[in-house]
């Protein structure tokens, strides 16, 4: 009993300890923790839905976000959008690329290329920008969170939740308003006042937002589906396929990674039940 | 634990390195035939433990370091290199993340069984002061790690942390530019630090062989505290506690694996996926949670000690939280070494673990904000009174008033008594 | 067997013009070991291709009042703040007994140019870069510790030892500042 009651003890300090620094993050406006099919221990992408988001990714965010770490060949790479080889090449070859050694100093894309910048560097980019660069969205969708109150996050631990980007990019996509609802507030109990040249979104923290807001609905023609069903063109089912298609794009390897997670802890709980077989054999005839 | 070897050379080769290297005889003694008391519970398992982990975290980092490019323009891609296309590099990245929190989760476990069951008191003191030197190549160690992705966390905590030693009077600035090779961190920083992150482990490792000798001049301590009497307390540690340790590791790699596939992300921070930029701080600069109860006391000291200014104050608590355990076997005066003979004792090693995690939890709290409805400025300050006190005040006058319950005579007798009063539950 | 005859040696006549051959050789060779040991530990400063850019020239005529940049000096932020006169007004009104570390609003500035305020960006306490117009004496303010400074960059509140660190600079004509 002693014994079980100091492994539990032993556990909770460790989660505690291992869990403070998700207070870090400012509570803002609660962002809802959205249904993804790439959640929880069986989470797949649904490769579908992968596809629609690059298609928005690629109608309407590429032309001023970079993915700079995002190749055209990973897009037919198994647990991805998997768009078959043939697509690729002829996606890729859409594409020039700036490379020094080929003559006149761009030549047609390859599968092997990375995906092109919209500029040709962060200046430039900010430049067109109100002065601000666009951020890359190869892993934006890791570098973002979202927090939950106590006890709440304790909770993150055990289902486990790593879908906070997902849930941020969803929300922000989602959190424009025409205008500043009235009532709204600095930190310090100022009225908020919207700078020239900036937007309203709810979610962003500090509310002022250089991006203007991106979708509308019917904005991306969506493809109907072989059996018929037709998915929704709206602004909230958009940023939906763009979120997922972003976490694709930060952990290409998200499926293969939890698949062979379920075979390590069966594994792994096999062997502990083996070793505690064999110390409670060994032990038996100890008095101790 | 001086004990007559047994090893006997089986045949004429046997004898002939034996007479040569006696290396064989020498792992015989030390890992098969070594004699611990039979009263070890789970918590002495976190030393293998410990050792499994520096395995762990040497391989892992060996197979790092082949795809790893330490250059301001490309670490961070080169880590997302490692992640996207080397083979498995997603998860052998993730258990070196991951293993580093691991580790210290279990280097914490160990130092406070340590400080509850009196391990560190005679004749066991240069044991403990290894451990303590353990645990601050561990901390330089990680805190050089944590830089390599070169993402804005990674930058901001080397300048925080490297900031640290400009608070020292008049060779602080010179030896902040030694540390940093530039005026600001930057290439010279990030390349220095891999060097380091890659020799330091090799230093931990002939630390631990010192700290395991040390171990094994008088043997463990164990849960009772009293001394190994007679034969009849020991069992040779093998096959006893290299099963009962394997089986403590498998259960440790347990929840270990349940981070690296299932959240591999969850213990960092999402800052960290956005390359350094010197010039924009993230809003919330929060060490990893390792840190946090060390780096509380350091923001805790933010008023001016006589001449003393608060930066170099807050520097001196910090340093002086890790030094201050150095000298742990005689700041506490008591001859019992076992907490669970301590009635007093025990209520303030209690509150000294939930302080210590409450420093943590004040740690990642916004420097302005509140934690209970107390300003977290006032908060620390008073958790960090109770991490000196418990040391320099409570743990030395402890020894002098206390009243001890009577110990066991020997370690078998321990443990059957122990067994009587159990007997109800048959299942022990 | 050994001691004993080494111990002999040691008190016959020779033995203080041994101990000073000891002595001496000790003393040279720590020399030696020294001159080796301060070059390796040199190569860890501040390289040549990191001094080269020890001085920077700025164009300061497209700042607006109340607004302000942060360039990159020696791979340090450093803020150029063009002040309004209410925030100048500010500066000067607090008493010197108020402050930390004091220095006066004319100590912080040129003379002539005290609209321009040029510091270094980085909190003196851990160096984090403060966020500008913020806290509560509406200078700067360090998300990392929670320091507060003033509007001539005078720190007022929070574990900060000092004010932000002045680059050494110099107005070259009006609208071009020297910084280094």
């Amino acid at each position: 009993m002693n014994k079980i009651k100091s492994i539990l003890s032993a556990l909770c300090i460790g989660l505690i300890a291992a869990a403070t620094p998700v207070l870090a993050a400012e509570a803002g406006p609660e962002i809802k923790k959205e249904p993804w099919s790439f959640a929880g221990l069986f989470g797949t992408y649904d490769q579908n839905q992968l596809q629609r988001g690059f298609q928005v990714f690629r109608e309407v965010c590429s032309s001023c976000h970079g993915a700079r770490l995002i190749a055209f060949r990973n897009l037919s790479e198994s647990g991805g959008p998997e768009f078959t080889e043939g697509q690729v090449k002829a996606l890729a070859a859409e594409y020039s690329i700036a490379d020094i050694s080929a003559e006149g100093g761009t030549r047609t894309a390859v599968p092997a290329d990375r995906w092109p910048s919209p500029f040709a560097n962060d200046l430039e980019a900010a430049e067109a920008n109100g002065g601000i660069a666009p951020p890359d969205l190869s892993v934006m969708a890791k570098a973002r969170n979202t927090s939950q109150p106590f006890p709440w996050w304790l909770l993150n631990y055990v289902t486990p939740y790593a879908e906070g980007g997902p849930d941020y990019i969803h929300a922000l996509l989602t959190g424009y308003e025409d205008e500043v609802p009235e009532g709204t507030h600095n930190s310090d109990g100022t009225p908020f006042e919207l700078p020239e040249g900036k937007y309203y979104n709810h979610y962003f923290p500090g509310h002022a937002i250089g991006m203007p807001p991106p979708l509308s609905d019917g904005l991306v023609t969506y493809a109907e589906a072989e059996n018929g069903t037709a998915v929704p063109m709206t602004v909230d089912q958009y940023s939906r396929d763009f979120a997922a298609f972003a976490m694709w794009m930060a952990e290409p390897h998200l499926v293969a990674r939890k698949e062979s997670g379920l075979q390590v802890m069966v594994f792994l709980i096999v062997l502990a039940g083996i070793m505690y077989v064999v110390k409670r054999r060994l032990w038996a005839k100890v008095e101790h | 634990m001086a004990h007559e070897s047994s090893y006997v050379p089986g045949n004429a080769v046997e004898k002939w390195v034996d007479e040569r290297l006696p290396i064989v005889r020498f792992a015989k003694e030390h890992l098969v035939d070594f004699p611990t008391p039979k009263n070890l519970n789970y918590w002495w398992t976190f030393g293998g433990i410990l050792a499994f982990m520096l395995v762990v975290q040497i391989v892992t980092g060996i197979i790092l370091a082949m795809h790893y490019t330490p250059h301001v323009a490309m670490a961070f891609d080169s880590v997302e290199h490692i992640r996207r296309d080397v083979n498995g590099g997603r998860i052998i990245q993730a258990v070196h993340a991951v293993g580093a929190s691991m580790f210290f989760f279990a280097v914490y476990i160990h130092m406070f069984r340590g400080l509850y069951f009196g391990s560190y008191k005679a004749p066991r003191e240069i044991l403990w002061i290894l451990g303590v030197l353990l645990f601050v190549l561990m901390v330089t160690t990680a805190f050089m790690g944590y830089v390599l992705p070169w993402g804005q966390m990674s930058f901001w905590a080397a300048t925080v942390i490297t900031n640290i030693v400009a608070a020292i009077p008049v060779v602080g600035d010179p030896i902040l530019q030694l540390l940093r090779g530039g005026f600001a961190v930057d290439n010279a920083t990030l390349n220095r630090f891999f060097s380091l992150h890659y020799l330091l482990p090799f230093v931990i490792a002939a630390v631990v062989g010192l700290h395991v000798w040390a171990l094994h001049i008088p043997g463990n301590n164990n849960p009772v505290g009293v001394d190994v009497k007679s034969t009849r307390d020991t069992v040779p540690f093998h096959p006893y506690y290299t099963m009962k340790d394997l089986f403590a590791i498998v259960v440790f790699c347990i929840p270990f694996a349940w981070f690296v596939f299932f959240a591999p992300d969850l213990l960092g921070h999402a800052d960290n996926y956005i390359m350094a930029n010197s010039q924009v701080t993230p809003a919330h600069i929060v060490p990893e949670w390792y840190f946090l109860p060390f780096y509380a006391i350091l923001r805790a000291i933010d008023f001016n000690i006589l001449f003393i200014d608060s930066k170099l104050g807050g520097v001196i608590f910090f340093a002086g939280s890790l030094l201050v355990l150095f000298f742990v076997p005689w700041l506490d005066t008591s001859k019992v070494r076992s907490g669970s003979f301590r009635p007093v004792f025990k209520w303030f090693y209690w509150l000294f673990i939930v302080n210590f995690v409450m420093l943590a939890y004040l740690g990642a709290s916004a420097a302005d904000g509140n934690v209970l409805g107390i300003p977290v400025a006032d908060f620390s300050k008073i958790c960090t009174v109770y991490y000196f006190a418990y040391f320099i005040v409570i743990l030395p006058l402890l020894g002098r008033f206390e009243v001890p319950r009577p110990l066991p005579p020997s370690i078998s007798e321990s443990v059957l008594k122990h067994d009587a009063a159990h007997a109800a539950q048959a299942t022990h | 067997m050994a001691t004993q005859s080494n111990s002999a040696h040691q008190e016959g006549p020779a033995a203080g013009r041994r101990d000073f051959l000891y002595v001496a050789a000790g003393a040279v060779g720590a020399v030696g070991v020294a001159g080796i040991a301060w070059p390796l530990i040199n190569t860890l400063n501040p390289d040549a291709s990191v001094l080269a850019l020890a001085s920077i020239e700025f164009d300061i005529s497209n700042i607006a009042e109340g607004e302000s940049v942060t360039i990159k000096w020696r791979g340090l932020p450093v803020f150029i703040r063009h002040r309004t006169a209410a925030e100048i007004e500010a500066a000067k009104a607090v008493p010197m007994g108020d402050l930390k570390d004091p220095e006066t609003d004319e100590q912080r500035t040129k003379p002539g140019y005290e609209q321009w305020l040029i510091m270094i960006a980085n909190c003196t306490h851990l160096g984090c870069i403060p966020v500008g117009e913020a806290g509560e004496f509406g200078g700067w303010f360090c998300p990392c510790h929670g320091s507060d400074y003033d509007t001539a960059g005078r720190i007022r509140k929070g574990p900060a030892p000092t004010n932000l660190v002045l680059p050494p600079y110099e107005f070259v004509t009006d609208t071009l500042v020297q910084i280094g």
